[in-house]
């Protein structure tokens, strides 16, 4: 097993990526062109049977044609179309004449003419619907000329009295895709009689097949309608009546596509006014719509059911109290009005009393109801959304409370009254439509104010066993407003429940009441002495900061009291020891407090100070202070570098929203530094037998400068091609004195002949993937290069060193211009923490499973880039690739990685630790700015290995995590 | 109970065959010879249909088949097949062994009597004979209940058995297409109820049972061992599960094991949830549900006990409630209805000290709680099911008279269709407008066709002219050429004629001329014709002039058309009022 596993995972290390050479598909088709519609016109005519015609075209149509030879091909298709006595051959060609106009670069109206003509006389039916397909490809790539399309909207006109389905429904499709959007035709044309079979407006002829008797017709008649308005048409009130009339069709597609045209009416005509049959009254026409969809609602297809609920969701114009009704169930048992159960916690709640014995006609109905007014199949929006989050598939429940969200967005009220409703769902079978009824609570949270009892039945799946579940509740508490302190203290103790019953929410129940406090500091207020188990008398034993539970409280109390200036005074002489650890150990969890006392005050001052646009001043003005470095001394520059590091490093950790572009420079800086040291004068005038020592540190410089500018590559996301270019310059600096080191140390020839080949190609490429950058290097190291460029690449490796040596040591620092938007991929590692003294023990020869849960920020495509590597204390080590089912997105630019890794090792004596860290992989073929620019050179030097482009690696991008693990010995 | 008699197109058919809980002689089967008076079951009846396993609708099968004799096909949906007997059986045992009751049927007659049914699947429709064919559609109330279509010729009956118009954990909704039969025969246990939505109840149960069991308490449910019970099993299952709880659940054993046993084979009869998962993990392989045994009662800690039967009248349930029923701490939970009298309607009302056999009291200290899982549709759901199958006639069974005479004027108003609600042994007859299908021929649909329009709007009746032969047993629509051809029969021609007297001193031949010559003036856009035999066509009218015997100057109009050119005589009156 443990053999089996490494070498899994050994396999999955030494994966190397091959890039396919694609074959030229260019020149193959060029040799065949030639020949290509000739060979069809001969394998057509030795067709002695339809069926071998068949098979000839089938093979045809496998293969592209080019764009020449097209027109080509159509005459000798219609030529023996002609000819053909079989439908379906006939059809296969009908088909390949729609397949070629869509030709890339091919203009079909030359064979327009053709197309139609072979309509005259054909009498199959599905031959004739094929073709009609074929008039609507030529008809879409020809959208500028209106005289092919009037004369395809004839045609198809005139098709449309069809016995077949099939051609009728082309036709309309026709008609939807080429109508006229911006001429409506009835008014010049009435004169000349519309029985003629003339021009008349495109929408009353496809309306006129709403009624039509086959099913698919009338679907593809509301489709062809519905794309006259996506189009752009704006469709007549009238087909209102008509679409609502399809609303009661018998089949499903019909309904459904109904549905869809009502709304998008509602949509267009939304104040209008529509009367309401059997009375007088009448109602503006988005609310009978509203009113007719939501009965579809309870519809009864699933798949009508859901396009109904989705689409309520966006009816955002329907008044209030349409809305309101949707909602609305009316109870009764045996003819007397009962309450909901909502109703009935609601009174419980307002009249402050306390559940008494529950009686078995506790919902015993009171009033007698009058039998006319009740409304059993309720008219209109009446329990549209009951009925839909009650529905038996998941499919329609989702997509209801999917509607719920938008409409509760818009409309405060009706967000107080779905909440009920809402927080039922948190009870739902499916994990799907839980996680979605949270979400879209936490989405309208701004709205409401949750009730004690509502807050009960939320914080009742706290404890339910999924993660994603329960993370999305402590998000949702995080943006809740609760009414009364005990709904705070009811929250925290099921929150401080949950932390006990699952350790490892401990992060997310923190912010969680982070939240919590700073948005309830009057209510937490109170609460105050009996959470922090003060005594106005007796002193009570100090609590166990370690324990998380007395933290969490902590963290409630502490947010609380930012706002709250008169909480402090409440505070016992350790709670403010406490809070300057806490303020030390989980100062994005810990606010700074203005309290009395010395020395704590000063936590203010220090963050006061710094402001994003100050901070962004000093940044520049450091990098602009690092700009005349050229003109300094050596010593002086350094210094000034050193310093400069230094207090980039500090404001990246005092000013999160500067952390990236400040750690950046910081890095890019002391690149620049390590090459001026190992530059210095002192080690390039002595003699190579003499400086071996500096000798030695130069290389390890040039190593670690190489390594740099990967990270600096790699890390940082936001970068446009001008830092990319600034990064690779340096790269190339470190290279060169690479090269030059190799070549004092003299180890042969022929390995520097080699080395010094390979530099050449790096400024080659270089050269092109910076072309546009070029300007702006003005006067570096690379500029120079260039100029020397064609000397370099003639004379020998010795004088090619020499030269590059002076040219390294005359160029002088290129200017970092500060990138816009930049921020490093940061990995923490939450889960192993790497606290727990008992090792993980398991047999050896089988493996045990380790749960890693991180969160990643800034990181670009995590399922591809991000790697989990395992060292052991012998220095083995493995890098696994989690599955791409292990990366949620929690929020834009954050990932979460909650994954297993295998362990396994060979019999240890002593319980040991392992470090568990995260690798982000990059391969420099795979950025964007090189890719196009490869496919160009590659098939011109094929024979040469891909030098800089191809480079991967991984760089660790986490701290480090050590879990302390003990392969017994297997028993015998 | 049960037992609907249906006769539709000459076909007989019972719907049901169930029996009363309530009565211990006679009357608790269904009167057989009421049917028959004196002859066979099996002459009389077409077949038998059985909607779901619940013995009220299916109770009295093997007495009908064994013991009164019949022979025809039974038909009923596989789960209810597989289950059926088992509570049969149980209800046989019952009867028998424990109350020593004589002629009454035996296992074997219940063997005997499942060999007679016919399974069927849902939406498959099984021709009993050439005329009547039967589908089965999902009701939802319990595994494998269905409601039946019933077809005969043109005629259709619905038939739901009970159902339930609302999923739940175990079960979907039931669901029928717009089949438009002439009548639906609809249950109406809940027809002046409208109820809460199925959350709220499922969210109060949990709350109550997870409240009792972190107190550390007992839960006491008391269920009937099928149907509801499934439900509640999921629900606590699937709760349990997903709070992490470990307190055990048990459920006292019987024949729910074999029943549970069926209801995880019939997965395609459960709801979306249950079907999508099963192939992980089968919904009704409960990993914290354990069989209880007798012992288990005294055991301390938290528990859940799940014990038969539901009203606490007898058996194991009402054993543990005695030893429960002094804690505070513990709880029953009531999901269903209780029958006055018993014990379980006793303790919902408040009572708190039970009077027990042998003069001892008892005292209920422990939380009685009131949950209903009701699995009937509610009047809502009844009009939504109208609403999908879109009936004819309404007719409302299974349920109280007061209620459904609410229910049945809702529906005339609403849908304005007859609803009726027959007594038991009462008969509601319900004339059918059975439409009666004629061949037409094609050439006469064609020239039809060519006629008027493009296309025929489908939704308008049309008339058109041919002659109907009705021969043997088949009718035809033919052309009139055609029929005379085929019936070897002469054609008349039907002519109208009229005299018109007309004071003209000129000749025939003048006249003739004059009045021709007018009609052309006037009636511009017809056929006139001056015929040389002396008369005057105007499309089919001929005009014919003769002077009187009498008197020379008048003369004598004869008009002749035949019987479809009346319109033609219209335009020619025209022409004559000069």
């Amino acid at each position: 097993m443990a053999a089996h596993l490494k070498k899994r995972v050994y396999e999955e290390f030494s994966k190397v990526v091959q890039i396919p050479h694609e074959e030229a598909p260019a020149k193959k088709l060029r040799l065949s062109k030639p020949s290509k519609s000739a060979a069809l016109h001969i394998d057509l005519c030795k067709a002695t049977n339809s069926t071998d015609a068949l098979q000839y075209l089938l093979h045809f149509a496998r293969k592209p044609v080019e764009t020449e030879s097209v027109e080509g091909v159509v005459r000798i298709l219609l030529e023996h179309y002609y000819k053909e006595t079989d439908n379906s051959v006939r059809l296969k060609i009908a088909s390949l004449l729609g397949l070629l106009s869509k030709t890339q670069g091919f203009s079909p109206d030359c064979i327009v003419d053709d197309a139609i003509n072979t309509l005259g006389n054909e009498k199959s039916h599905q031959v004739l619907a094929q073709l009609m397909d074929t008039l609507l490809v030529i008809g879409t790539q020809l959208p500028e000329s209106p005289a092919v399309r009037q004369r395809l909207i004839e045609v198809a006109c005139k098709h449309l009295s069809d016995t077949y389905f099939g051609v009728r429904n082309k036709c309309l499709q026709l008609l939807g895709c080429l109508g006229m959007v911006d001429t409506p035709l009835t008014k010049d044309n009435e004169g000349l009689g519309i029985s003629l079979g003339g021009v008349r407006d495109v929408q009353s002829i496809i309306s006129d097949y709403f009624g039509d008797q086959d099913p698919r017709v009338r679907t593809a008649a509301l489709k062809a309608m519905l794309q006259l308005h996506e189009r752009g048409m704006k469709i007549h009130e009238i087909i209102y009546d008509q679409a609502c009339r399809l609303l009661s069709d018998d089949y499903e597609q019909v309904r459904s596509a109904a549905v869809q045209m009502v709304w998008v009416l509602s949509h267009l005509y939304p104040e209008s006014i529509v009367p309401i049959p059997s009375s007088n009254e009448e109602i503006r026409l988005v609310d009978d719509a509203f009113g007719k969809i939501s009965h579809m609602v309870s519809d009864g297809s699933w798949m009508v059911r859901v396009q109904a609920a989705k689409t309520l969701g966006s009816m955002l114009q329907v008044s209030p109290q349409f809305l309101e009704q949707t909602l609305d169930k009316k109870l009764m048992s045996d003819l007397r009005r009962k309450r909901t159960a909502h109703e009935r916690a609601k009174e419980l709640f307002t009249s402050g009393e306390f559940s008494s014995g529950r009686k078995w006609a506790d919902d015993a109905p009171k009033e007698k109801l009058d039998t006319n007014t009740v409304n059993l199949i309720a008219s209109g929006a009446c329990g549209a959304f009951v009925h839909g989050l009650e529905d038996e598939m998941f499919e329609v429940r989702i997509a209801a409370v999917e509607a719920l969200c938008q409409l509760a967005r818009s409309s405060a009220s009706f967000a107080e009254k779905c909440l009920d409703f809402l927080v039922d769902m948190f009870n739902d079978e499916i994990e799907e439509v839980r996680l979605q009824s949270i979400h879209v609570l936490r989405e309208i949270s701004t709205h409401i104010t949750l009730r004690e009892d509502q807050l009960d039945t939320v914080l009742a799946v706290l404890e339910d066993s999924s993660r994603d579940i329960r993370e999305a509740l402590h998000e949702l508490i995080c943006y809740t407003n609760v009414s009364t302190k005990e709904c705070v203290q009811l929250a925290l103790l099921e929150l401080l429940k949950n932390l006990n019953k699952y350790p490892t929410d401990r992060n997310s129940v923190w912010k969680c009441l982070k939240f919590m406090g700073s948005r309830h500091p009057t209510l937490v207020l109170p609460l105050v002495p009996e959470l922090l188990s003060t005594h106005p008398y007796f002193d009570t034993p100090e609590p166990d900061m370690d324990d998380p539970a007395y933290i969490a409280v902590l963290v409630l109390v502490f947010n609380a009291a930012k706002s709250c200036p008169t909480m402090p005074a409440l505070f016992s002489d350790h709670t403010f020891r406490h809070y300057s650890y806490l303020r030390d150990s989980l100062s994005h969890l810990v606010p700074p407090l203005r309290l009395p006392g010395n020395g704590l005050d000063l936590v203010d001052s220090r963050c006061g100070l710094g402001s994003v646009e100050s901070a962004q001043l000093f940044l520049q003005q450091s990098l602009n202070r690092v700009s005349t470095i050229q003109n300094l001394e050596a010593p002086g520059a350094q210094d000034l570098l050193d310093f400069t590091i230094r207090d980039l490093r500090r404001l990246g950790e005092l000013q999160t929203e500067l952390a990236g572009a400040a750690d950046f420079c910081a890095t890019y800086l002391r690149c620049q530094l390590l090459l001026m040291k190992a530059l210095q004068d002192k080690l390039w005038n002595m003699a190579v037998p003499l400086c071996l020592k500096q000798n030695v540190t130069a290389t390890a410089a040039a190593q670690q400068i190489l390594e740099e500018t990967y990270k600096l590559e790699f890390l940082y996301s936001g970068l446009d091609s001008r830092q990319v270019a600034t990064i690779h310059h340096v790269r190339l600096q470190a290279k060169a004195l690479q090269l030059i080191l190799t070549a004092r140390t003299r180890q042969g020839l022929d390995s520097l002949i080699s080395s010094c080949e390979k530099f050449l190609q790096d400024i080659e490429s270089f050269q092109r993937l910076f072309l546009t950058e070029l300007p702006h290097l003005q006067d570096s190291f690379v500029d120079k290069l260039l100029e020397l460029m064609p000397r370099l690449s003639s004379c020998k490796p010795v004088e090619l060193v020499k030269i590059l040596q002076t040219t390294l040591r005359q160029s002088g620092l290129l200017q970092l211009r500060l990138p816009e938007q930049i921020h490093r991929a940061t990995a923490t590692i939450i889960e192993p923490t790497g606290e727990s003294d008992n090792p993980l023990r398991f047999t050896t020869g089988l493996v045990v499973a380790l749960d890693i849960d991180a969160t990643l920020e800034h990181v670009q495509d995590p399922q591809n880039n991000v790697k989990v590597q395992v060292l052991y204390p012998d220095g083995q080590s493995h890098v696994i690739h989690p599955k791409p089912g292990d990366f949620r997105k929690p929020g834009p630019d954050r990932h979460r990685l909650i994954t297993q890794v295998y362990l396994s090792h060979t019999a240890w004596t002593e319980p040991s630790q392992i470090e568990v860290r995260l690798l982000l992989a990059y391969s420099s073929s795979s950025t964007s700015l090189s890719s196009p620019s490869k496919l160009g050179w590659s098939d011109s030097i094929d024979s040469l290995p891909t030098p800089e482009t191809a480079v991967e690696g991984t760089i660790p991008f986490s701290k480090p995590v050590k879990v302390y693990i003990m392969p017994k010995p297997a028993r015998r | 109970r049960s037992c609907i008699l249906v006769s539709i197109g000459g076909k007989n058919i019972m719907l049901d065959c169930g029996m009363h809980m309530g009565y211990n002689d006679d009357r608790r089967f269904p009167d057989f010879s009421y049917i028959t008076q004196n002859g066979r079951l099996t002459d009389f009846l077409d077949c038998v249909i059985i909607s779901h396993f619940h013995l009220d609708h299916c109770g009295a099968l093997p007495f009908m088949s064994e013991m009164v004799g019949y022979d025809g096909p039974i038909y009923m949906t596989h789960p209810t097949k597989a289950i059926c007997p088992i509570l049969l059986e149980d209800f046989r045992k019952i009867t028998v062994d424990k109350k020593g009751e004589t002629n009454f049927f035996t296992s074997q007659m219940i063997k005997d009597c499942m060999k007679k049914v016919v399974p069927l699947n849902l939406h498959q429709t099984v021709q009993v004979d050439d005329e009547l064919e039967i589908k089965a559609y999902y009701a939802g109330h319990v595994l494998g209940a269905a409601m039946v279509h019933i077809k005969v010729g043109s005629e259709s009956v619905v038939y739901t058995g009970d159902y339930n118009m609302t999923p739940d954990r175990h079960l979907g909704a039931a669901w029928i297409d717009k089949c438009r039969p002439d009548i639906l025969i609809s249950e109406s246990t809940y027809a002046t109820t409208i109820r809460d939505s199925k959350r709220c109840r499922e969210r109060d149960f949990l709350k109550k049972v997870h409240e009792s069991i972190e107190r550390g308490g007992k839960v006491l449910i008391p269920v009937f061992a099928l149907g509801r019970a499934q439900e509640l099993c999921i629900l606590l299952e699937t709760f349990w599960e997903r709070m992490n709880l470990k307190a055990p659940i048990y459920f006292s054993t019987g024949l729910t094991e074999k029943a549970n046993h069926y209801y995880k084979l019939f997965i395609t009869w459960t709801n979306q949830k249950i079907r999508k998962t099963f192939v992980q993990r089968n919904m009704f392989e409960f990993k914290h549900i354990k069989a209880f045994d007798r012992s288990y009662a005294d055991n301390p800690g938290p528990m859940v006990v799940f014990a038969t039967p539901g009203m606490l009248h007898a058996g194991q349930s009402l054993q543990i409630f005695k030893k429960w029923a002094g804690n505070e701490k513990n709880m029953v939970i009531m999901p269903g209805y209780c029958v006055q009298g018993t014990i379980g309607h006793k303790i919902l009302n408040g009572q708190r000290k039970l009077e027990m056999e042998g003069r001892s009291t008892l005292d209920v200290k422990l939380q009685v709680e009131y949950m209903s899982f009701s699995a009937h549709a509610d009047a809502k759901g009844i009009m939504q099911l109208i609403r999908m199958a879109e009936p004819r006639n309404m007719l409302l069974v299974h349920g109280e008279a007061v209620k459904m005479e609410f229910l049945k004027g809702k529906i005339e108003q609403e849908f304005s269709i007859d609803c009726y609600m027959p007594a038991n042994g009462e008969t509601v007859t319900v004339t059918t407008n059975p439409s009666v299908p004629v061949d037409i021929s094609l050439n006469l649909l064609k020239r039809e066709m060519a006629l008027g329009g493009p296309l025929p709007d489908p939704k308008k009746p049309r008339t058109m002219h041919g002659t109907l032969i009705m021969k043997e047993n088949s009718l035809k629509l033919v052309s009139s050429e055609q029929a005379l051809k085929e019936l070897g029969l002469n054609e008349h021609q039907l002519r109208f004629t009229c005299r018109v007297q007309l004071q003209d001193p000129h000749s025939d031949t003048d006249t003739l001329h004059r009045i021709y010559t007018h009609l052309k003036s006037v009636l511009k856009g017809y056929t006139i014709q001056h015929l040389p035999d002396g008369t005057v066509m105007v499309e089919s009218i001929v005009i014919k002039v003769s002077s009187s015997t009498e008197d020379p100057n008048t003369k004598v109009l004869l008009l002749s058309w035949s019987y479809q050119f009346g319109s033609d005589l219209y335009c020619l009156k025209r022409g004559f009022f000069f």
